[in-house]
């Protein structure tokens, strides 16, 4: 592990993946509240023929050509998705599909024209359908770089618009925001991100790394800022995770790792997540369940008393169990543990009895008051 | 004759790209009109883990097998997705993105993991080689019969069985399935069906045209046929059409720049896509264009006339009642002024005439002018009441 890591080119994939993951996880952290999803899958797929044209006009694996190239047809791409949503009675769907599709098939075409001309040239393309991380050149990271720091800082330019028009459309063109402008900027720049993650796992699966950390995100944090800076750390773990796994297996293609680490940390989220995960869901309803029925024995024991014109009435517990069938013992010991009931004998019976305890009785007043005026 | 239509290479490549395009445009229409357009997306990359697991499983990588299995992995694609959004955790559209790109990615790993045994590569599934369908081929009555070509063909036999038993059912499904519920059909059961037979035809095609093109297939020439006719049966036919179109223009594009066949097939039917949403008739973008002017010149005239009826006879009436008024009071500009005159002008609703001592002539309503401002008044007031 040690020698691995020490390794130049790990260096690299890493620092490279580190990079990704700040770009991928804060703007897809907003393409996820937006709702635009799959138009990150749109995006990515189209960025194939730009990526061929950028090969074909530089003459061979350069990367700003490639991914000036990718944005471009990426961000004509998201274009054309909104405008034919806009034109037609097309449903929104149909639109990206006929766009992914389509521009797919361009750049297919556009690669195998590619791969006509010089044979060399195709092992550094079909790396960009899924990504090859190992292939990160150390002046790579230098644009990756500037395009983190340039995705970075213009959000942080724009983080109050961006927030207000993510979240409440309608209320930030009342009060005079810029709507369109905002939206075709992150749109754009969800192409930005996309286009900074082509190298590490490709276009095909480009867009789980854009949704998955944000989406594993959303279950964990209460604020947009606290979502994008864990979304953020999500996709740096997964693509660094992912990365180093790739590394160390041979043959195993390297986009398709970081998508499965990305998935199992949305999975684990969606899960344990604080209060919104399942299981955290599951046991909320359990102490719901069991405070319910807590409840229904304190108030069965509150009317035995009254009935009986003493408050310190001790209930027998096979009575309370003929109501509260199999739900009374676990109602009974919570109760007492909470300090509402204590247990008690009435001689000559030797059955356990429960009273009330003046806190019991307050309670069960309570609830009484409650359930009347509700 | 016969003969040599089954050893012409050009004959099978052109037949098999047709099959695919015919069976992927017959699901795609309801589809689309289901607003499910990306589960084909979902479904066609998926497929991938599908096509793995059944060759680990079985050692088949065609035949029945197969089909079988994309029918498995298609419904458990779609069910996994509804059991991600129906946890209220996140939305449809990021439901979708979570769930096919684990299983490619899960796919494609597999495929990495076994590729000294298989003789699959990762290019291969999502591309497809529809120029080499001819060299794995079997006998079918003495001919030599491209497999991939005869599996789509019984593909394309099942879904216009499909859709011919069920075209009641599925039009109703596609256009209102609450009331197809309230008749007693089921159309959650037919979109599953509809569902399940995409992923077959997906893994039939997928060796011809690869996983990923196959969605331009299935979804651009219904789309294409959706902006050309509001009907059902035309929008099928025309999407087939446009299918086989784009199958035989991009075949003859392809031998002629030495493309990738199944790629340029595709890219035309984007082809088609394009110039359909210039020029359709009913909602192209020229035609929008053309019926847009139109309605602005008519709101335009009626603006102008009710202006005047308005300043008729008040001591306002010279000034407002002028070209001038026109652009410096409504903001319109000078040619637009001109054009809105010209036309009122024409019409007999208006008429000029030139006082002495005033630089410009002055604006007077016809008495078919004043009538057409009167009735559109009326109408106003009806409509505020």
């Amino acid at each position: 592990m040690g020698a691995v890591l020490s390794s130049q080119i790990v260096q690299t994939v890493l620092l490279g993946a580190a990079l990704l993951g700040l770009i991928s996880g804060a703007l897809g952290a907003f393409a996820l509240l937006r709702g635009q999803s799959l138009l990150g899958d749109t995006v990515s797929h189209a960025a194939l023929p730009g990526i061929v044209l950028g090969f074909l006009i530089a003459g061979g694996r350069d990367l700003g050509a490639i991914l000036t190239g990718a944005a471009l047809s990426g961000g004509l791409a998201a274009l054309a998705v909104i405008a034919i949503t806009r034109q037609t009675r097309l449903k929104p769907d149909a639109a990206l599909g006929v766009v992914l599709g389509v521009s797919f098939a361009i750049g297919i075409v556009l690669l195998s024209h590619a791969q006509g001309q010089s044979g060399a040239a195709s092992a550094g393309l079909s790396a960009f359908l899924f990504g090859q991380a190992a292939a990160t050149l150390r002046s790579d990271l230098w644009i990756m770089g500037g395009l983190a720091l340039a995705a970075l800082s213009i959000l942080a330019l724009v983080w109050k618009e961006a927030k207000l028009v993510s979240f409440d459309p309608d209320f930030a063109q009342a009060i005079g925001l810029p709507v369109g402008g905002v939206q075709a900027l992150l749109t754009v720049m969800v192409a930005l991100a996309i286009v900074a993650g082509l190298q590490m796992v490709g276009v095909i699966l480009m867009v789980a790394l854009l949704i998955a950390p944000a989406a594993a995100a959303r279950q964990w944090a209460r604020s947009l800022g606290a979502m994008v800076f864990l979304s953020m750390g999500f996709a740096v773990a997964s693509g660094v995770i992912g990365a180093l796994i790739s590394a160390g297996a041979r043959g195993l293609a390297t986009g398709p790792v970081v998508v499965l680490v990305a998935t199992g940390f949305v999975a684990l989220s969606m899960l344990a997540a604080p209060g919104r995960g399942l299981v955290w869901q599951e046991l909320a309803r359990r102490r719901r369940a069991r405070n319910l029925r807590s409840d229904q024995v304190l108030g069965t024991i509150h009317a035995l008393a009254r009935a009986h014109d003493d408050p310190d009435y001790p209930a027998e517990q096979g009575m309370l169990r003929l109501e509260h069938r199999a739900a009374t013992d676990a109602a009974l010991s919570d109760l007492t543990a909470r300090g509402l009931l204590r247990e008690t004998t009435h001689a000559p019976e030797t059955t356990p009895h429960w009273q009330l305890t003046p806190k019991g009785r307050a309670r069960a007043e309570a609830l009484e008051k409650g359930a009347k005026d509700a | 004759m016969l003969e040599a239509f089954f050893t012409s290479i050009p004959a099978m490549i052109l037949t098999t790209g047709l099959l695919v395009g015919l069976s992927g445009a017959l699901l795609g229409c309801f589809l689309i009109l289901r607003g499910a357009a990306m589960l084909t997306d979902a479904i066609s990359h998926a497929i991938v883990l599908g096509i793995i697991t059944v060759w680990m499983l079985t050692g088949h990588l065609h035949g029945p097998v197969q089909l079988a299995g994309a029918v498995v992995t298609g419904l458990i694609t779609v069910a996994l997705t509804q059991l991600v959004h129906r946890t209220r955790l996140v939305q449809m559209d990021a439901a979708i993105g979570l769930v096919f790109p684990a299983m490619f990615a899960l796919g494609v790993l597999l495929i990495n993991l076994n590729a000294r045994n298989l003789h699959l590569d990762v290019d291969a599934v999502l591309l497809g080689e529809i120029a080499f369908v001819w060299i794995d081929t079997m006998p079918v009555l003495g001919q030599p019969v491209p497999v991939a070509t005869l599996a789509l063909a019984v593909v394309f036999a099942i879904n216009l069985t499909f859709v011919s038993l069920f075209w009641k059912e599925l039009k109703l499904a596609s256009f209102d399935p609450a009331l197809a519920t309230a008749l007693g059909f089921a159309p959650g059961l037919i979109f599953y069906a509809l569902l399940a037979l995409t992923s077959v035809t997906a893994v039939a095609s997928f060796e011809a045209v690869g996983a990923i093109l196959f969605i331009a297939f299935v979804i651009t020439p219904p789309a294409t046929a959706f902006l050309l006719t509001r009907r059902l049966a035309p929008m099928v036919l025309i999407a087939a059409a446009l299918s086989a179109l784009s199958c035989v223009t991009g075949y003859a594009l392809a031998q002629h720049w030495d493309v990738n066949i199944g790629a340029m097939m595709a890219a035309m039917t984007g082809v088609f896509f394009t110039l359909a949403l210039v020029l359709s008739p009913q909602d192209g973008l020229i035609t929008r264009r053309l019926r847009a002017g139109q309605n602005q010149r008519r709101i335009d005239s009626l603006t102008l006339i009710l202006h005047l009826a308005a300043h008729e006879g008040s001591a306002h009436a010279a000034t407002e009642n002028s070209r001038a008024a026109l652009v410096s009071h409504l903001g319109w500009p000078e040619k637009r002024a001109r054009a809105a005159l010209r036309r009122a002008l024409d019409d007999g609703l208006i008429r000029r005439s030139l006082d002495a001592g005033a630089d410009q002539p002055s604006l007077h309503l016809t008495e078919a002018g004043r009538a057409r401002a009167q009735s559109q008044m009326r109408f106003f007031s009806a409509d505020a009441k």
